[in-house]
């Protein structure tokens, strides 16, 4: 009896459990499956399920010279972001990361407040900053806007990274003649080099998906790819921007799956 | 004089960290001190300075309406993320190998997916000619589709699909750090899985919880694309708020008022769940 008692106990936790589990994940599943299943349609409206199938709005891609011009710019200036986060980014990471100095830990708490900060707050408040001082909005004022919200994925990652460097490697390289610049290139640099990856990964599609600092940064001029496809949602129900959408979901699943590879990127978000 | 060498070669200078902490002085922390002057702007040509837009902000049911619902929207996300997510990083940890990968893949697919191709995605899912209003109609069990894009339901249920991830992975962390043998010992004693589960796993992954509670609430409140492209025109959150106040009516004073209040609301947040994650550390390696 009382046996019993305890398999119906464990069966109706698992069943629970795994019940919305797996709900769950055709939840986090569903909206991508969504968006390439439909980006299939012959159709001229994103109606579900499609009246039929056809890959005419990826062909249509080649003419979007709008949503084209948009990414390039959205890939330049992330590009850039992503230059100057991890370069800044490592440096200032190798100096807070095993100093147990104050300034290190206010500094560390510094570079990672972006992160918790709404954005469109600091997208303003830059805005006021540029026109105060009479810079003009420019890719410039863009670039400056998305290394400050793209920095702090490259400082977390990488001073995680320097916390495991077991230092005996160093006094070891040291003991056996090493300059400190040889240690860091031949030594540090290879033990930490996945977690700069992983950061300056993260960091690149933070950049290449924003939206509140591109909102007040940008000039006329500078189309940015989210805004362009949010300004197309919400006029009308694109079809090319679900094919586009398509596109970028590929390649992102790609660029994943190669991180995981190189940087170990799952273990490195957990 | 040993020790200092040691030290010397396994430490970097601080110095290094000064071209990234110059570069936030000027860039992060003087545009927030220039919000925080604005906010104190009594008109936009500044040419008196005091408390009449906050005055103005505290004083109107309106402004106040906005902030209120925004914090709640965050509440109701983390609490619907919370109650999908914990499963899912239960599951992860019990799975096999492979199982593990595909959950990991599902997990991280949405957080490096653009946001507005997720949202976008939502409003196929919840639009009149949409899959749940398909599904239902072709069931026979609707006449009429339901209005599900532009409701609070709707924009609850996309924010927490495009921030699932921020609860999973702490909570994946947390999971992985508990003892098994605890909850074998708790099954030998004779507790059942519900039971182990409540006074057993639950409050030994609190970090977690705390952690993805915080990262969720932050990223709900502050999602300015999805709130604006599921919640329409009818529904308005600080952000969108503080959007229009800047650009379509250009009342830079009022909005850096509304951007200081909202910081504050956050950092209050971020506060508060820090000292509960701080007593719960406490708590677990008690």
């Amino acid at each position: 009896m009382s046996n019993r008692r305890i398999d119906l106990d464990a069966l109706s936790f698992r069943v629970v459990m795994t019940g919305i589990a797996l709900l769950a994940l055709v939840l986090l599943a569903a909206p991508t499956v969504v968006v390439v299943w439909v980006s299939f349609t012959n159709g001229y409206s994103l109606k579900f399920p499609p009246p039929g199938y056809s890959t005419r709005w990826y062909v249509e891609l080649w003419n979007a010279w709008q949503l084209q011009f948009a990414m390039m710019n959205s890939l330049k200036v992330a590009a850039w972001a992503t230059g100057l986060s991890v370069l800044l980014g490592v440096a200032a990471s190798l100096g807070i990361a095993r100093s147990e100095k104050l300034t290190a830990r206010v500094l560390d708490s510094l570079f990672l407040s972006p992160l918790v900060l709404p954005a469109l707050a600091f997208g303003l408040s830059s805005l006021m900053f540029f026109s105060l001082v009479g810079l003009p909005v420019s890719p410039l004022t863009l670039i400056i806007g998305h290394t400050v919200v793209s920095v702090p994925y490259v400082v977390r990652n990488s001073v995680a990274s320097l916390a495991q460097l077991n230092p005996s490697l160093l006094e070891a390289s040291a003991s056996l003649g090493a300059s400190r610049l040889y240690s860091f290139r031949r030594v540090t640099l290879p033990l930490i080099r996945p977690g700069i990856m992983a950061g300056g990964f993260i960091a690149f599609m933070a950049s290449f998906d924003n939206v509140p600092v591109s909102l007040f940064l940008r000039d006329a001029a500078t189309d940015m790819l989210p805004i362009r496809m949010w300004q197309d949602l919400e006029g009308k129900l694109d079809v090319t921007v679900a094919a586009l959408s398509g596109v970028l979901i590929v390649v992102t699943i790609a660029l994943m799956l190669v991180m995981e590879r190189v940087a170990g990127l799952s273990k490195r978000l957990t | 004089m040993a020790a200092t060498t040691l030290r010397s070669v396994t430490t970097y200078d601080l110095k290094l960290a000064a071209p990234l902490a110059l570069g936030f002085l000027v860039f992060f922390v003087t545009p927030l001190v220039i919000l925080l002057a604005l906010s104190f702007q009594a008109d936009p040509q500044g040419s008196r300075y005091g408390l009449t837009q906050y005055v103005h902000f505290l004083a109107d049911r309106f402004s106040l309406g906005v902030l209120g619902s925004t914090l709640w929207l965050g509440v109701k996300v983390t609490a619907l993320t919370l109650l999908l997510g914990y499963p899912v990083a239960w599951l992860h940890q019990r799975a096999p190998g492979w199982g593990k990968g595909v959950i990991m893949l599902l997990v991280l697919l949405p957080l490096l997916t653009s946001v507005v191709v997720r949202t976008f995605a939502w409003v196929v899912i919840l639009g009149r000619q949409g899959i749940i209003n398909a599904a239902l109609g072709g069931l026979g069990l609707i006449d009429a589709p339901l209005k599900l894009l532009y409701t609070d339901s709707g924009v609850v249920m996309a924010l927490a699909q495009v921030q699932m991830p921020l609860m999973v992975l702490p909570l994946i962390t947390a999971l992985s750090r508990i003892d098994p043998n605890l909850a074998d010992a708790s099954s030998v004693l004779g507790a059942g899985h519900w039971r182990t589960f409540r006074k057993v796993t639950l409050p030994l992954s609190l970090p977690g919880i705390i952690a993805g509670c915080l990262l969720t609430y932050a990223a709900a409140i502050t999602a300015f694309i999805t709130q604006s492209l599921i919640g329409g025109g009818q529904m308005l959150f600080m952000p969108m708020y503080i959007y229009q106040q800047a650009s379509t009516l250009q009342n830079w004073p009022f909005a850096a008022a509304i951007s200081i209040i909202f910081l504050a609301a956050v950092l209050v947040v971020v506060s508060v769940f820090t000292v509960l994650g701080r007593l719960s550390r406490g708590y677990t390696n008690a």
